[in-house]
C-alpha cells in the first residue's frame, strides 16, 4: 500500500527558557506510515507529542533529526500540502469575512479555477449546513458554526489527505456526528484521515487503524479490532493500560 | 503570484470593514473645510496656505494610515492563529510577507488617490486649473515614501513583540529621518572622530525619505517639475530600500517558531 504519510526517526526537540535547563523533547524515534484510504486516530495524553508531530507534519516545525514526507514529498517543501486538508483544534479565521469570501480566498490560494470553486464552496456550504449564513461575517458565527466553517475549509481543495486536530472539540452531540458522518463519505471516496483525539469512543468507531504516543514516543501501533482483541477491552481501557494510568485509591 | 494577489486582497478587505479607512472620510472633510474658508479671504498667499496645511494632513494621515495597518498585520495572524490553515496550505512565509506589503501598499495607494482627487477638484474649484502631472508626481513619490514605510513597519513587526511598540517606534524613526535626516552630514561636519564617522555612516545607511516629500517644489512654491529621471531614480532607491527592509522580514519570519 502507498504511504501517505510517512515519518521516520522523528525527534523534535524544544530549547527551554532557563539557563541551564536541556532540551525538552517532545517527539523522540518516532516512526508512522499511514495507508492511502485509511482513517488512523493518533491519540495519546496532553504533552505526549501529538500536536507537535503534526505541526512538523504541516511544516511549522522543523525536525531536531528524521524525516516526515506526505505522499513521498519532504514536509518542508510546500508543495507537499498541496493535496491536504488541516482543521486546527482551535478554530480562528478571518472574522471579518464571510464564509463565501474564506473558502474563496482559500481556493484561489489553492489555484482552483473560478467556475469550480464556485461548485465547491455551494456543495461544501452544503455539506457543513451553513447555506444560509453564507452571506454573514464568521464574527457572528456560534463557535459550532465556526468549527464547520473550519470543516469546510479544510476541504475546499477537495484533499487526498484531511489532517483533524480533536475535529470534535466543543462541539455538540449533533456536531459530533456530523463530522464522523463527514470522516466515514471521506472514507468511502478513499481519501485518507489523519485525525487526534481525546474521545475514544469515537476514535474506535471511525478509525481503522490508531498510534498511541506517551512522553514523545510511540508506546501502541496496530488495528483497532485487534487491539480490542488482543486487550480483550475497549479502545479507552487499551488507552489507559499502555499508558500507565493508575487509578487513584479513594 | 496569485497566491500574494489573494492575500492581498484579504489584507485590502480588513482595512476597509475594520473602519480604518473612514479615517479618510474625516480626513476629506476636514480639508474641505480648510478650503473652503480660502472663500472668505479671498487672497492667493492664503490659499497657497491652505493647500500646504492640507498637503500636510494628507502625508501625516497617509503615514498613520501605512504605520497602523502593517503593524498588526504579521501579529494579527500568530495571535488570531489564522497562520496554520494559512501555512497548512501549499504558501511560503515569503508570500506571507509579501503579500501583506502588497495589501497595505495597494490600500495606501487607494487612500492617496482618494486624498489627492478630493485636493485637486476643490483646488480646481478655487484656482480653476489642475496640473495633472504635478499632482501625478507627488502622489507617485508619496506612494513610493509608504512603500518603505509597510516594508519597514512589517520588519519591525517580526523585532517587537508588541504592534503598538513598534508603530510608536516607526513612526518616531519614519518621523526623524524624514525631518532630520537630511542634516546629518552637517551634524558630523561638526563633530569628531570617531563620532563624525559614525554619523556619517548613519546618514549613508538610512533611507532618505525627505527625497519623496517633492510638496513644496511641485505643488506649492514652485510650479516646475521634478525632473522624470530623478523621479525614475528615487523609484529605483525606495524600491531597494523596501526589497532590503521585505529580505530582513522574510529572514526573521522563516525563523519565527509557530507554536500552537
Amino acid at each position: 500500500m502507498t504511504a501517505i504519510v510517512d515519518i521516520k526517526d522523528l525527534r523534535v526537540e524544544y530549547r527551554k527558557g532557563a539557563l541551564g535547563q536541556g532540551p525538552k523533547v517532545a517527539v523522540d524515534g518516532l516512526n508512522l506510515r499511514v495507508h492511502q484510504g485509511e482513517v488512523f486516530g493518533f491519540l495519546g495524553p496532553n504533552g505526549a507529542g501529538k500536536t507537535t508531530t503534526m505541526n512538523v507534519l504541516l511544516g511549522f516545525v522543523n525536525a531536531t533529526s528524521g524525516t516526515a514526507c506526505l505522499f513521498g514529498v519532504n514536509v518542508n517543501e510546500p508543495i507537499a500540502r498541496q493535496r491536504i486538508g488541516y482543521l486546527p483544534e482551535l478554530t480562528y479565521y478571518y472574522k471579518f469575512l464571510t464564509a463565501e469570501e474564506l473558502l474563496r480566498f482559500y481556493a484561489r490560494v489553492f489555484g482552483i479555477p473560478r467556475a469550480e470553486t464556485d461548485k465547491r464552496i455551494d456543495e461544501l456550504l452544503k455539506l457543513v449546513e451553513l447555506q444560509d449564513a453564507r452571506k454573514r461575517p464568521i464574527k457572528s458565527y456560534s463557535k459550532g458554526m465556526q468549527q464547520r466553517v473550519g470543516l469546510a475549509q479544510a476541504l475546499i481543495n477537495d484533499p487526498d489527505l484531511l489532517i483533524l486536530d480533536e475535529p470534535t472539540s466543543g462541539l455538540d452531540p449533533i456536531g459530533r456526528m456530523k463530522v464522523r458522518e463527514i470522516i466515514q463519505r471521506l472514507k468511502n471516496k478513499g481519501k485518507t484521515v489523519f485525525f487526534s483525539s481525546h474521545e475514544l469512543g469515537e476514535v474506535e468507531t471511525v478509525c481503522d487503524r490508531v498510534a498511541i504516543l506517551h512522553q514523545g514516543k510511540l508506546v501502541v501501533e496496530g488495528r483497532v479490532d485487534e487491539l480490542v482483541a488482543k486487550y480483550q477491552t475497549n479502545l479507552e481501557q487499551v488507552f489507559l493500560k499502555v499508558v500507565g494510568y493508575q487509578p487513584a485509591q479513594v | 503570484m496569485n497566491t500574494v494577489l489573494a492575500l492581498s486582497q484579504v489584507v485590502i478587505k480588513e482595512l476597509y470593514r475594520r473602519k480604518d479607512f473612514y479615517v479618510l472620510f474625516v480626513l476629506t472633510a476636514l480639508i474641505t473645510l480648510v478650503m473652503g474658508s480660502a472663500n472668505f479671504f479671498n487672497d492667493d498667499k492664503i490659499v497657497r496656505y491652505l493647500k500646504e496645511l492640507c498637503l500636510l494632513l494628507i502625508w501625516i494621515s497617509a503615514l498613520f494610515i501605512a504605520v497602523g495597518a502593517s503593524a498588526r498585520q504579521i501579529p494579527a495572524e500568530r495571535e488570531n492563529r489564522t497562520i496554520f490553515p494559512l501555512l497548512a496550505k501549499p504558501v511560503t512565509r515569503g508570500q506571507v510577507v509579501a503579500g501583506k506589503f502588497l495589501g497595505c501598499w495597494l490600500a495606501c495607494g487607494i487612500a492617496l488617490l482618494m486624498f489627492y482627487g478630493f485636493l485637486g477638484a476643490v483646488s480646481i474649484s478655487r484656482e480653476h486649473e489642475w496640473l495633472v502631472l504635478n499632482y501625478f508626481q507627488a502622489l507617485w513619490l508619496q506612494w513610493i515614501f509608504l512603500a518603505i514605510v509597510i516594508a519597514l513597519v512589517l520588519w519591525g513587526s517580526i523585532v517587537f513583540t508588541a504592534p503598538s511598540s513598534n508603530a510608536t517606534i516607526c513612526v518616531v524613526l519614519v518621523i526623524g529621518i524624514w525631518g532630520l535626516g537630511r542634516y546629518l552630514n552637517h551634524v558630523a561636519l561638526q563633530e569628531r572622530e570617531p563620532l563624525r564617522s559614525v554619523i556619517y555612516t548613519i546618514y549613508f545607511l538610512i533611507p532618505h525619505l525627505e527625497w519623496f516629500d517633492v510638496r513644496d517644489k511641485v505643488m506649492i512654491h514652485g510650479r516646475g517639475l521634478v525632473p522624470w529621471v530623478d523621479c525614475f531614480l528615487a523609484t529605483l532607491y525606495g524600491a531597494a530600500y523596501t526589497l532590503l527592509f521585505l529580505f530582513a522580514t522574510w529572514l526573521g519570519f522563516r525563523r519565527k517558531a509557530l507554536n500552537t
